[in-house]
């Protein structure tokens, strides 16, 4: 009592600022709390959550996966279909399949310095984009588009030089301001170092979204205030201050002190520490758990000979209790995975075998794959091997330590010995997974993007060795030419239904021939004040705030 | 004395660039680069962007190459980009330098504030209930885990009565020293518990030996009072060990600052270079642990020259 009289008057002796700020009261500020700082503001050199989480308040991109998970136009005027014209095929010189798309930008859209957003940006974009010096990761997509023909300051076509089923994303050029950036560009190797988006990140002629960025902290947070030449809904709040806070119990400690207000479920708490909180100060918060596209799975290394026989990955899956699993350790929250495709995504298939928890089944698989000998409660073959499986994930990951113990254990029932060895993140990444250096088992997650065609991850070509230099994800080295195939066929079909029944026949071998043990989908956590609103969770990889202009407050 | 700093400074030097080596061959040899992680995390990275990107920031070099381009820039005065901040190195260790250096030196003064009195007083009553009282406040300062301490003190202080800041350096759009201030009485709380406690047990024990000295008992059969004996016979010599490891826990000081500058979101150098390092940030990773070097062969230096003041018998003279 007495403590707390001294220091309510210390307090009040110095004035303390957070005592009574207008704004706050007013319910025109809202101040985010985040776990990751952006290493760069530019919207084309590097993908980052954190830095999409910020830029999507200050800029649109052309095409976008919306809530319901299908492409629409942002800041275009109409999606490029076939069936409306603005999309159709062509012939290239070599003879090959290409594809024209049409796109309108916005005819308000304007920079915040007021130079109107023009088709010369979307051709800067590209230019800097394809440069191989100015250091953007994926210039890929890049490059595969062979010309843009500029019709005139809002309207333009873009080429590409082969058929993409998402062909309306495939013009999504991220646009750059060229009335700004070109000196930047100068010399394109120094551009990343140069760009205004870095040096000077305040300068409003860098942003067309409803919000611009007003001040930048390095590591502290970023302050963003309404742009006034956006041409959409006005948005409700005045200030926006996202605050970055790395450590989870800080985080929450500044959530229940006030000093932030809302906890971003892309970068904040994980799935534990929301049920956790959710226990203790749920009544004071809504607490939103959006299931997504981040897949936990283990990847089966195929050179194993145990795991070389599908009976004995069929057997694995089958002694997992993974309902009771998500059930206990994650409060339901999290769906249990039957493939890598998640149910929200319009391609995935109900028609695909499904593994319930049946140990019987398991024991009687193992037994038929030849593993019939109990000794010290483990399987042994007729050659006297021990059926023993090395089990890894990223150490200090709680919950992924978690989940191991429950499988250890699970699969201890069967007859199965799993022995665990965790890595650093930037170990088990850096080499062990890439390198396919796990002899056994290795839990990690995926993150994609609705109807993401897996070929960097089950197709036979994207096996990485020391020939590719360690690219491609398909970790478990599977192989299998109709996967192959249809991977091809799908990549390239325009038509909708024939797609979906190629996905189905997809979902089906990978559930038959189980190169990957699936887990569940991961949820992001939300912790919203009660009065917030709006904020509507994609589950896929766009963030809430690309919507922030829907975003209120209740009185 | 001058000659001796000099030869000291020269040392400094050499121990610096052996340290550039070694802490660049030990990032270096960190499995996985910066280009091996992202393609981990970007399925759609090709086989070409990755040895694009290799090639761009340099890391298809062997490390002793990479280590020759940089020392050769650093000579001119060029330290390199950070990969991870897009920005000269220097210019991002700067302001956190600065930072940390407010949050050390603050941390330093409260926490040998505490200890000085604290431990005298406690050496000069030994064994009394005092002495215990204080004894297991140091051990508790000693071994309370530092995120254990922030959190409980964000909790009472933020949370519970709401009169501190629960995390970060100011107020955002406020810009006074009062503010700045709030924020940094928890941090500053934090990393001093611990080397109060350290610093206490030091100056009690040392303090406590010299009292046991000849010299004492000669003093006090002069018949000095015995405020003169304990600060003008006794201070002096119990605090040369005191001294030793005050420069000591110096460098042992940035791996608390990284505990708290995590917990308290305070953007100092321990949580950069940890970052850096674990980014594989070469070029900030690489200037940060120099400047921390720097500073802890400086508070050797410091301490040296301090023993010269505290005992003038100290000569650093060479033998004639």
């Amino acid at each position: 009592m007495i403590g707390r009289s001294i220091f309510s008057l210390l307090a009040a002796l110095l004035l303390w600022p957070a005592a009574a700020p207008d704004a706050r009261a007013a319910r025109d500020e809202l101040v985010i709390g985040m776990t990751q700082f952006p290493a760069t503001f530019s919207p084309i050199i590097e993908s980052m959550l954190a830095k999409s989480y910020v830029l999507a308040m200050t800029r649109r991109p052309l095409v976008t996966y919306d809530q319901s998970w299908e492409l629409a136009c942002m800041l275009c005027t109409e999606l490029p279909t076939v069936e409306n014209g603005l999309a159709r095929r062509e012939t290239l010189a070599d003879g090959g399949a290409g594809m024209a798309l049409t796109y309108t930008i916005q005819p308000g859209a304007t920079w915040g310095d007021g130079t109107p957003v023009t088709t010369r940006d979307v051709l800067f974009g590209w230019e800097v984009g394809r440069h191989p010096l100015t250091g953007v990761a994926n210039r890929d997509f890049y490059e595969r588009i062979t010309a843009i023909d500029v019709h005139d300051d809002k309207r333009f076509t873009v080429h590409v030089d082969k058929l993409f089923y998402d062909y309306p994303d495939r013009g999504s050029i991220p646009l750059l301001p060229a009335h700004l950036e070109r000196d930047a560009f100068a010399d394109p190797r120094e551009y990343r170092h140069r760009t205004l988006y870095d040096a000077d990140p305040t300068n409003p002629g860098l942003y067309y979204g409803p919000y611009r960025i007003t001040e930048v902290v390095s590591g502290s947070h970023v302050v963003l205030e309404p742009n006034p030449t956006w041409w959409g809904d006005a948005p409700h709040f005045k200030r926006i201050v996202v605050r970055v806070i790395e450590n989870t119990a800080a985080l929450e400690a500044n959530l229940l002190s006030g000093g932030i207000d809302y906890v971003a479920g892309e970068l904040g708490f994980s799935i534990d520490q929301a049920l956790s909180f959710e226990r203790r100060h749920g009544d004071r918060f809504n607490i939103l758990y959006k299931p997504g596209l981040i897949y936990e799975h283990i990847d089966l290394n195929l050179d194993n000979p145990m795991l070389e026989d599908r009976r004995v990955r069929r057997a694995l899956l089958y002694a997992l209790d993974r309902e009771s699993l998500v059930a206990q350790l994650f409060g339901g929250k999290q769906p249990v995975a039957h493939s890598n495709v998640n149910p929200l995504d319009w391609v995935y298939s109900d028609e695909v075998p499904t593994y319930a928890y049946d140990p019987a089944k398991a024991a009687a698989l193992l037994d038929e794959a030849g593993w019939t000998e109990m000794r010290d409660g483990i399987r042994h073959n007729a050659a006297g091997e021990r059926l023993t499986l090395r089990l890894m994930t990223t150490a200090g990951n709680k919950v992924r330590e978690l989940v191991e113990q429950v499988l250890q254990s699970q699969w201890k029932k069967v007859g199965v010995e799993i022995t665990i060895k965790n890595e650093p993140a930037r170990v088990f990444f850096g080499q062990t997974v890439t390198r396919r250096e796990f002899p056994a088992l290795a839990m990690y997650a995926w993150l994609s993007s609705p109807e993401s065609v897996p070929r960097s991850t089950l197709h036979s070509a994207m096996i990485p060795t020391e020939e590719n230099n360690w690219s491609g994800q398909n970790n478990p080295g599977f192989v299998n030419a109709e996967m192959d195939a249809l991977i091809e066929k799908t990549e390239v079909e325009l038509d909708r239904e024939v797609r979906r029944g190629y996905w189905r026949r997809m979902q089906q071998i990978y559930a038959e021939e189980l190169p990957v043990l699936p887990l569940y989908f991961r949820a992001d956590p939300y912790i919203l004040p009660p009065w917030l609103t709006g904020i509507e969770p994609t589950g896929h990889q766009v963030t809430t705030t690309l919507w922030v202009e829907r975003w209120g407050a209740r009185e | 004395m001058k000659r001796y700093v000099a030869g000291r400074l020269l040392e400094s030097l050499v121990v610096l660039a052996l340290m550039s080596y070694l802490i660049y061959g030990l990032i270096g040899l960190m499995p996985g680069d910066p280009i091996d992680i992202m393609v981990q995390a970007d399925p759609d990275l090709t086989p070409a962007d990755a040895a694009r990107l290799k090639a761009l920031y340099g890391l298809d070099k062997p490390l002793h190459e990479r280590y020759l381009n940089w020392l050769s820039a650093a000579l001119g005065g060029d330290f390199g980009y950070s990969r991870v901040h897009n920005a000269p190195a220097l210019d991002v260790l700067g302001p956190r330098l600065v930072n940390t250096l407010v949050l050390m030196g603050l941390s330093f003064v409260v926490s040998l504030a505490i200890a000085l009195p604290i431990g005298i007083y406690s050496a000069l009553r030994p064994y009394g209930a005092r002495d215990y009282a204080i004894n297991f406040a140091a051990l508790a300062g000693i071994s309370v885990p530092v995120f254990w301490l922030a959190l409980m003190l964000i909790y009472l202080f933020a949370v519970a009565w709401g009169v501190l800041p629960a995390g970060g350096m100011q107020t955002i759009g406020v810009d006074s020293l009062a503010d700045k201030a709030l924020y940094l009485v928890l941090p500053v709380l934090t990393l001093s518990a611990a080397s109060a406690g350290g610093f206490t047990r030091f100056v009690r024990a040392s303090t406590m030996e010299t009292m046991r000295q000849d010299y004492i008992r000669t003093a006090r059969a002069k018949g000095l009072p015995e405020r003169r004996v304990v600060l003008k016979h006794a201070l002096r010599n119990a605090l040369i060990p005191v001294v030793t490891i005050v420069a000591l826990s110096f460098g042992s000081l940035f791996s608390g600052a990284l505990i708290t500058e995590t917990m308290f979101s305070y953007r100092g150098m321990g949580k950069l270079i940890y970052d850096s390092i674990m980014g594989n940030d070469y070029n900030l990773a690489l200037v940060g642990l120099l400047f921390a070097t720097v500073l802890t062969l400086l508070a050797n230096l410091a301490a040296d020259v301090c023993y010269a003041w505290l005992d003038p018998r100290i000569s650093y003279q060479g033998p004639a």
